[in-house]
């Protein structure tokens, strides 16, 4: 994976933030289901505490957690809603331990009051979203129309989560390690964002064969009980004096630029390319293969993955756009990347858009018919 | 090399193993391989099918919307994915389920009565394994002891018993392909 | 008892004449209130039946032109299909709190809901105990199966100690997952509740004693007394991992341990002085 920075004078990927899986430990590879490979890569990343309320397309995490967990002396819990879950992990975190919920689209939809105090209060966890065809309770088909609600808050006030794409299922083992470890170093929850296909597809991946014993993260603000720590601690979102909210709402504004440095995005073929191609998770997969069938045909199209969607690499994205004649979105939604894509793009070269709705992943002929008959047609919205 | 491969039939009848064998194959035999199995409403009860695709290049869709190679286990699944084969590609049909032929001449069509070859072997669950071998006979990739060590692996390690049986069974399958496409049409 | 008389939802007491092929008669007919639709459930699964007593109580009472039917999300996610009332397809557990509002906006509707456990029992709880605490004049028809069945056999509030589910691998534990719940228990001791029964659907005789219960829990929302709750013990022979039979006679000797049959509440024929209804909510809305 040639997966890149943002900024070229960042350190490495790899070095910087290293998912624990990904250590020179012993390793078989072997067929891995997507929702497995997150739950086993959230346990190899150090998860202490899982909360959830089962619902489909995911429910394989919770399952395997209920065994895997206790087995270790770790906790399990199912709760009786996913707003309990997401409570009971505003809870864990506040007490400093590596915790995560997952779902799908409906149970995080009710997840969005408890997310919006876990950002008030600068707390660390990590909330696994395998999205699925809505609005309402629409169906168990994959999608990506929980982008909006996951990469610009989605509950109240001013807040982002980090978000995190993964497209195969050794990034699904990956991730949970570095989303932990994300979540802790900006104290902000972050999002893995799957979907119905890369939750229940089957694909070699390289897992560890021990898992690690748990690193305990210093977290000296946890309501651990005070000990003989001079102050007290508090967990909390309220700031009732305006200027204070308001120096609050700053801090949490920085950390989000500084978590700029975390922008992670995998590009394939951009070199020479005159159209790009920008997608994330399952879409980007029947995107590589639309571009490998475009280049079959003569046309110099690249493809860019953001692997982190929030912080977004609008950075590459830019330059990339100076270099190509049009840049084309794909997504399993009626647009909501593209709109990132478009700040980014500003203008510099046009942008055009295709989604599919409902929880169709269309096939790769399709999306390259689309780009084929598109090209030269500009910017349309 | 790239196979999109897609196997369907009724559920029960052992096709999302097949496809997890297949893919299990291809990785020990060095391939990229992915497998997906289909799902939605019409799971309970109804038709069950699953894609899986091997490469010697890094797979981008898991799913694909032709294929070269459709085994189809019962006729729904043929009337529904015969269309769906690339020119030039292959169809495999359980006869012993399947009483019509396919009427497409750009395609290669062999009929292997799994269920009655799996009932000479005294065990009517191999059917679908039977059908799996019969790829060997069409498809050089993956190996043939790439198939046996993923039976090895998959079944093996809840059943050891019902290996022995499945290995025939692979055998069997593979045996009435050839003697299929090597016989003058 | 025969499971295919029960599975069409036949009184076994009844002893209406065999019939012959030369000289049909129709002995039995799919409710008015129902479609023709062919049901979704898989082999055994009571929820058919529970269906056809609710489609024969709306024909009984001639319900059906002003009768809104709130249908929950779980295996019997698609009970609108079903039925040919007017129907909503709450979200997950919302069922009450959507039938409060139906009722309360014209009570001279007659408003049902249709829930699952998990949907009324966990992620519903509170809906489902404030509905009863305010008194709301709608009937809830409960089918405890112990199990998530929609979405692949779970752990359920309601399911047994000691029962094997996807989530609970070893056996249902007390000690982390606690006791499973009693419905019909723990609403018992709210004055909003008219009527609170369990019955099992094991039986043809029960499904007897099943129609009894609905009827009154029909009555306490007609005759404007509160709350109306009938518990039904279902069976889910998938995900318990049984066949249809093993699976009605499981309701028979162990559910019920857990789960005691019986009426627990009925201020609708009130026995004794305690069980007074409620005095009636101020309904505004249509028919102001
Ligand atoms: C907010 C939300 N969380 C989870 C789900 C997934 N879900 C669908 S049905 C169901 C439980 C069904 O169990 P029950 O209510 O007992 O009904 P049964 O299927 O057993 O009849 C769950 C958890 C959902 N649809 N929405
Ligand atoms: S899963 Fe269980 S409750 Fe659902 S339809 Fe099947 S048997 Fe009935
Ligand atoms: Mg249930």
């Amino acid at each position: 994976m040639s997966a890149t920075l943002e900024h070229p004078g960042a350190k490495n990927v790899a070095a910087e933030s290293e998912p624990r899986g990904t250590e020179q430990v012993a390793g078989t590879k072997r067929l891995v289901k997507g929702n497995e490979a997150l739950a086993l890569g959230a346990v190899h990343g150090g998860l202490e505490a899982f909360f959830g309320y089962p619902i489909t397309p995911q429910n394989e995490i919770p399952e395997i957690l209920s065994g895997l967990l206790p087995s270790l002396g770790r906790v399990f819990l199912q709760a009786e809603s996913e707003v309990a879950s997401i409570n009971m992990v505003y809870g864990a975190s506040a007490a400093g331990h590596r915790t995560m919920t997952s779902s799908s689209s409906p149970g995080i939809s009710l997840m969005m009051e408890g997310l919006s105090y876990i950002a008030g209060a600068r707390l660390p966890c990590v909330i696994i979203n395998v999205m699925r065809g809505g609005p309402g309770l629409g169906n168990i088909a994959p999608s990506q129309a929980d982008y909006f609600q996951a990469c610009k808050g989605g509950g109240h006030g001013d807040f982002h989560s980090l978000v995190l794409a993964p497209w195969n299922v050794q990034e699904m083992f990956e991730l949970p390690a570095l989303a932990f470890d994300l979540a802790d170093r900006y104290r902000t929850p972050v999002f893995i964002l799957a979907d119905a296909v890369l939750g229940s597809m089957l694909e070699p991946a390289v897992v560890p064969d021990q898992i690690p014993p748990l690193r305990k993260v210093s977290k000296e603000w946890a309501t651990v009980g005070r000990g003989r720590r001079a102050v007290k601690n508090v967990v909390n979102s309220l700031y009732l004096d305006p200027e204070v909210l308001s120096a609050h709402n700053e801090t949490l504004q920085s950390t989000y630029r500084e978590a700029r440095r975390e922008i992670r995005y995998d590009t394939r073929f951009t070199d020479d390319a005159e159209i790009l191609l920008v997608a994330f998770g399952i879409a980007a997969r029947v995107g590589l293969s639309a571009v490998r069938l475009l280049r079959k045909q003569g046309m110099r199209i690249g493809l860019l993955r953001p692997i982190t969607l929030f912080p977004f690499p609008s950075d590459a994205i830019k330059h990339l756009a100076k270099q190509v004649r049009q840049t084309f979105v794909f997504e399993l939604n009626s647009g909501q990347m593209v709109e990132d894509v478009r700040l980014a793009v500003n203008g510099i070269s046009p942008v055009d858009f295709y989604g599919r709705m409902g929880g169709v992943l269309p096939g790769p002929e399709e999306l390259a018919e689309q780009i084929r008959s598109r090209i030269g047609r500009g910017d349309s919205l | 090399m790239k196979n999109e491969v897609l196997i369907a039939g009724f559920g029960g009848q052992g096709i999302l193993l097949m496809g997890r064998l297949l893919a299990e194959a291809a990785m020990k035999d060095g391939y990229h391989a992915t497998w997906f199995p289909s799902y939605g409403p019409e799971m309970r009860g109804g038709t069950a099918n699953c894609t899986t695709i091997f490469s010697d290049e890094e797979i981008g869709s898991p799913i694909a919307a032709c294929y070269d190679i459709v085994i189809a286990m019962n006729q729904p699944s043929l009337e529904r994915f015969g269309p769906k084969v690339r020119p030039g590609g292959h169809l495999l049909v359980n006869s012993s389920m399947v009483p019509i032929k396919c009427e497409r001449r750009d395609i290669q069509c062999a009929y292997v009565p799994a269920v009655t070859i799996a009932g000479q072997m005294a065990q009517e669950r191999v059917a679908n394994v039977v059908m799996l071998g019969s790829l060997l006979g069409i498809c050089p990739a993956p190996i043939l002891s790439a198939y046996e060590e993923a039976i090895r692996s998959i079944i093996g390690v809840k059943k050891p018993e019902l290996v022995k049986i499945n290995l025939d069974a692979l055998a069997a399958g593979r045996a009435a392909v050839e003697e299929q496409l090597c016989a003058p049409v | 008892m025969s499971i295919e008389m029960a599975m069409m939802g036949k009184a076994s007491a009844d002893d209406r004449p065999a019939t012959t092929c030369d000289d049909v008669e129709c002995v039995m007919a799919r409710p008015a209130s129902m479609t023709d639709k062919l049901m979704h459930y898989c082999p055994g699964c009571t929820h058919g039946i529970i269906h056809r007593l609710v489609g024969e109580m709306i024909d009984e009472f001639g319900l059906l032109d002003h009768t809104v039917g709130v249908c929950p999300v779980g295996c019997s996610v698609f009970a609108y299909e079903y039925f040919q009332c007017d129907a909503i397809e709450a979200s997950h557990g919302r069922a009450p709190a959507v039938a409060t509002a139906v009722k309360r906006t014209d009570s001279s509707r007659f408003v049902f809901t249709y829930q699952g456990d998990g949907d009324l029992a966990s992620i519903g709880m509170a809906e489902t105990i404030h509905a009863a605490a305010r008194g709301e004049r709608i009937t809830i028809f409960f089918v405890n199966n112990g199990i998530y069945g929609m979405t692949g056999g779970q752990m359920a509030p309601t399911s047994l100690i000691g029962q094997k589910t996807t989530t609970s691998p070893s056996g249902r534990i007390a000690e982390t997952t606690g006791m499973p719940i009693g419905v019909c228990e723990l609403l018992s001791s709210l004055k909003g509740v008219a009527y609170l029964a369990r019955v099992p659907i094991s039986s043809p005789k029960n499904i007897n004693t099943a129609r009894k219960y609905m009827r009154k829990a029909i009555r306490a929302q007609l005759e404007n007394k509160g709350l109306g709750l009938v518990e039904f013990l279902s069976t889910c022979p998938v995900q318990w991992a049984m066949s249809p039979i093993a699976a009605m006679k499981h309701i028979d000797n162990t559910v019920i341990k857990t789960f005691p049959p019986g009426v627990f509440v009925d201020r609708v024929d009130p026995v004794d002085a305690t069980s007074t209804p409620m005095p009636a909510v101020a309904h505004t809305g249509a028919e102001a």
